[in-house]
Order: structure tokens, then sequence, then C-alpha cells
């Protein structure tokens, strides 16, 4: 049968634009890291620039305090992503299988804090860390996050263990193994995709996180990188080249987790359409 | 292998009581099959003995040991689920020998035992596999070779064929009958399908509303069920049922026929009793003897026709082998041989 080809032409257009829309914020930033100062405004709008530098890289690796954001972002956001992770396993197991009673008066609790815009919360935060000493440390941002990230990515764990049948649990308690041993050796390994999905979001959502880090850090040495980047605006300009050849590699390590986990994360994300 | 005997076991959850009272003695290498309808707690029961359901009140003893309060994988028994539950992240040896490697058997031991039982269902081919890439039958059998490479005390099975289509379903029944043969293990099978019940049983349980209405060899459930319900479910195409009066050594029905008992049973006159009758026991006489019934439906099914007629206004359905019955016209008449009545009273218990 011949179909018109005109329908999947306008299909594909339709598909490429919205990619060019998505990508083109991501392609200026490279464009503008590598454009050198004195073309940056004396150019006019062009695609690429007709000189290119990597100076502006130099420059933030060098001189900048960026080496110190990054390394403080990369344990912030890999703690709350490993600490929230093991959190949301085990809520989320327990709020699967488990009946217990206030079962869901914690769902209600969990659901409602996820109600309140941040903003709110800042102060009262700020409040409660400062007298223990968790305001400008790390350690306070990923107690922070972790408590803000918990409730969402119980959920999600949750629904990927309801996708797990009961029974695998239950024969794997009669071939002989207890409770934990059925959830580390049969669940744990069927989960690795809602693992890894999970861990994924915390990670972004913690890697790019602004407002708490901005509120509840002063000074460089435990700045993540988000309030780094602020640093490259000052009073009178703002060094576009230096900020986006930051934000370039700050991406780096971004991209390199979903590299890593996307294998599991395309399976975590359409787990339970199919029956195993 | 061991026997299981369950007293007065009940099973409540909040209000809701699923299951009164059952007492049931399982025999060391016996296969009970438990049957009843859905919702009739046989899964439950079948459950409380693995261990996955707590007892409310009651107690099981496997080999005579008390294990209401043991955790199912001290009770030292298998079980094979309706979904298969193999583990998909293993193959097909891994699945069969979990168990022996959680109880940290030797190596040798564990390559011996699955390759056994590998070879008693025919899985020798498919043992590196996933379960991902089995088809049903072979998934089945995987779950049964689980099963069986632990030689346990007792074989439990949910429902384990209602996945398959009708001729593996078929030929799965008779492997599993050839291999209790075999091993002669204790097992105890839940089905709602009375035919399975009735080819693999040595004892039958026919359960319904939670309480277990007769216990007994599939014969005994056939020719004699201990009331309406067992006479109802067991038999395909299920028994007919009439109601009648009793009066002195004989039934009348609704329309004044009276049919002889056999024997008399202890019975008021006048008491309304429900008279029943397998379709493959009516006798289509068709010489204008018996009674008039008008026949509405005729299904060949190859191996004998069902009838299905009108007996003055009631359903009523005939089985026979007689191919003439293809030919009938649109009245016949039917006999009841008085040694095939059943007869209840009006609390659905068997009097005759």
């Amino acid at each position: 049968m011949k179909r018109s080809i005109l329908p999947t032409i306008a299909h594909r257009l339709a598909i490429l634009c919205y990619v060019a829309f998505a990508l083109f914020p991501l392609f200026w930033l490279l464009k503008v890291s590598v454009t050198p100062n004195d073309l940056l405004y004396s150019e006019g709008v062009r695609l690429w620039p007709s000189r290119t530098t990597w100076d502006h890289y130099a420059f933030v690796l060098q001189h900048s305090a960026f080496p110190t954001f990054f390394k403080n972002s990369v344990i912030v956001a890999t703690s709350t992503a490993v600490v929230v992770t093991v959190c949301a396993s085990l809520s989320g197991y327990a709020l699967s299988r488990f009946s217990f009673r206030a079962k869901y008066v914690i769902i209600a609790l969990m659901l409602l804090t996820q109600m309140f815009p941040l903003v709110m919360l800042v102060a009262p935060i700020f409040k409660i860390l400062s007298p223990l000493g968790l305001t400008n440390s790390l350690t306070g941002l990923v107690i922070v996050y972790t408590a803000f990230n918990v409730p969402f990515a119980t959920f999600l764990m949750q629904s990927f263990f309801d996708g797990i049948p009961k029974d695998l649990e239950e024969a794997a308690m009669i071939d002989g193994a207890t409770k934990f041993i059925a959830f580390r050796q049969i669940i744990l390994p069927l989960t690795l995709p809602g693992i890894a999905a999970t861990l994924g979001f915390v990670f972004t959502a913690a890697w790019s996180e602004l407002l708490f880090a901005l509120m509840l850090i002063n000074g460089n040495a435990a700045a993540t990188f988000p309030v780094g980047l602020l640093t490259f605006v000052s009073k009178f300009s703002v060094d576009f080249g230096q900020m986006m050849a930051a934000g370039i590699m700050a991406l780096i390590p971004a991209a390199l987790f979903f590299l890593l986990i996307q294998r599991y994360l395309v399976q975590g994300l359409t787990a339970g359409a199919v029956k195993g | 292998m061991a026997s299981i005997q369950i007293e007065k076991l009940e099973k409540s959850y909040g209000h809701v009581s699923v299951l009164h009272g059952v007492d049931l003695n399982i025999e060391d290498g016996e296969f009970i099959v438990l049957v009843g309808p859905s919702g009739c707690g046989k899964s439950t029961l079948l459950r409380m003995i693995a261990g996955l359901e707590d007892v409310s009140r009651g107690e099981i003893r496997i080999a005579g040991n008390r294990v209401n309060d043991l955790h199912p994988k001290d009770r030292d028994i298998a079980m094979v689920f309706q979904s298969y539950a193999l583990y998909p992240h293993m193959t097909v040896a891994q699945n069969m020998s979990y168990s022996l490697r959680l109880r940290k058997i030797a190596k040798e031991k564990i390559a011996a035992a699955v390759s056994a039982a590998a070879s008693k269902l025919g899985l020798d081919p498919l043992l590196e596999r996933r379960p991902k890439a089995l088809s049903g039958g072979q998934r089945q059998r995987v779950a049964m070779g689980r099963a069986i490479v632990r030689q346990p005390k007792a074989f439990l099975f949910d429902e384990p064929l209602s996945n398959l289509d009708a001729r593996l379903r078929e030929q799965m029944r008779a492997e599993i009958k050839k291999m209790h043969g075999d091993l002669k293990a204790t097992s105890i099978y839940v089905t709602h399908d009375q035919i399975e019940a009735m080819t693999l049983a040595d004892r039958i349980v026919a359960m319904h509303g939670g309480v277990v209405q007769q216990v007994g060899s599939p014969l005994e459930l056939y020719d004699r069920p201990a009331n309406l319900f067992v006479a109802g479910f067991i038999g395909s195409p299920g028994m007919n049922f009439l109601a009648a009066t009793y009066s002195a050594g004989s039934v009348i029905l609704a329309n004044g026929t009276r049919i002889a008992l056999e024997t008399v049973p202890a019975l008021a006159p006048g008491e309304s009793v429900t008279l029943g009758i397998r379709p493959e026991h009516v006798v289509v006489v068709n010489d204008g003897s018996g009674m008039q019934a008008t026949v509405e439906l005729v299904e060949p099914t190859g191996f004998g026709i069902i009838l299905h007629l009108s007996l003055h206004g009631l359903p009523f359905k005939v089985f026979t082998l007689d191919r003439g019955a293809l030919n009938y016209g649109s009245q016949i008449s039917v006999r009841f041989p008085s040694q095939y009545l059943h007869l209840f009273d009006s609390s659905e218990e068997r009097v005759a």
C-alpha cells in the first residue's frame, strides 16, 4: 500500500524544529564560550564567530574559583542522589508492600511537602540550620536537598516496586530467603532501572539547585556551581564568555551521568508497560 | 515427604472472615486438590499452609510440627504459582538452583540436582535462557523444576495451569500426575477447574464460602455429593435440579409426576426437596412412556450430544452418546433411572 509521504515529512520536520528549538540555547552557550571578548559585541548576531578561542576556559580553570564550585557541586549532588535513592528505595518498598497504621497519613504528609513554593521555606530553614552550624556548609545543603527530594523519589520508587509482582518475593521466601534477602537478591536487581531513574532525577535536581544554595551559602569555599556562575556577574558588567565556559563545563558531569544511566533510564521510564 | 494436619483453621481480615474452621488431614504422599469457585478460600488456605498468610485461629502441622508461626523459608515446602513467579534476571538454571544456593549446598550437588530435574522435565537445552525467552509451557516447566530440585516436605500448586491454553493444560495435567506417581510427594493443588480436580486428585476438598463442603475421592464426590453445592460443582455439564415434594418413598415434581425412590429417606411427607440427576444419567425413551420435554437447543460436542430441554418450563440438560439425538423432533420423553437420583433436603444436604 502506498502511503502519502507528506505527513511523514511534516512529522519529521516538526520534530526537527522542536529539537532545534530545545538545543539552540545550548548551542549559544557553546558559541559564546568560544567567542573572543573583542568579537562578542562587535560582530553582530552571527551563528559562529569568525575566530574562536579557548581563553575563557583557561581563565575559568586557572584564575577563578570554578574548580572549587565544581568540586562542591559534585560532592553535594552525588551525596544527595545516593542518600535520597537509598532512603527512597526503602520507604518506597515499605509503601508498596507493607500495610501499616498511619500509612495514608504519611503519604498525605509527603504530598503536602510538595505543595509549598520553596521560597516560603527558606527563612525557617535558615533559622533551623543556623544554630546547628549547618549554614555555609555542604552538609547542610545535602540535608536540605535530601529532605526535599525524598518524598518525590519515594513515590517514584514506589511505582517501580508496584510494577514488580508480589509473587516473586513470595516465591523467594518459599525458596528459603528472608524478607530482606528476597528484597536484596530478587527485588533490587529488578528495580535497577528505577534506581537509575531516581539517581538521575535527584542528581540533576541537586546539581542545578540555586535558591537554597544561594541563601544558605556565602563565600566561595562552600559555593556550588550555580551560585558560582553568579560571580561572573559583577556590578558593572557580565563576563559572558567566562560564564558560558563555566556553564559548558558544568554540563559535562550531568551529561556523563545520564550517558551512564540512560540505558536503565529508558527501561525505567517504560517499566511496567509490558508484562515480563 | 510429610503429612499435613489442619485443625479448626480460621482466617479473617479485620471483620471479614474468609475461612470458617477448616479441618483437614493430609496423608504422607497424598495428592489433595482444593476446588471451588473463586473467592471460596482455597487459595487463602494454600497460602496459609505456605506461610504467606497469617493464621487467625487454629493450627497447621507439617510432619507433626506446629508451623503457625514459622517463616515460609523454614517450612520446607515448595510452591508453583499461577504466574510461575520466575526470577526474570536469572537463567533457567539459576532459577532452579536458587533455593539450593540459599541453603549453601555444595556446587556439585546443586549442578547434579538441577540437571536431574531438567532432564526429567525436558529443560536441558533451555538451562541458560532467561524466562523472557521461554514460551508459557516452558515457563510452567521451569516453575515445576524449581519446586522439584528441592525435594521438599510438600508441594503446593496455586492454579498452575490456568495461564496455559487448553491443549497444553491437558498435557501438563498428565505430566503433573505422572510426576506425582514418580515422586510420591505430598501435594496440595488449588484449582477452580473440576476436570483438573477429578483427574489429578487422590482426594478432592470441595470448598465454598470458606467452608469445606466435602472431602473424598473424585468418584465419591461424583457419585454421592454431600450437598447441592458439590452436586452442582462437580460434573460437566452440571447436574439438573428440580424442585419436588417428598411423599412416602417417592417424590412428586412440580408438574405432578411421581418418581419412586430406591431408598427411603428420613423425611416427613410434604417436605420440600430438590431432586438432582446428572445429564448423562437421564435416559431418552421417546416412546411416550416418560416425561414429555421440549427440545430447545442441540449442542453436538463430537464426543456426545448435549440436549437443552424444557421440562414443563424448567431448563433441563441431557447428555447422550447416541447420535440419533441429532434427529429428534421438538418433543421427546425422558426417564430418570432411580439409581441415579440424588435427593437434597431444604437445607441443601444430601438425604438420598
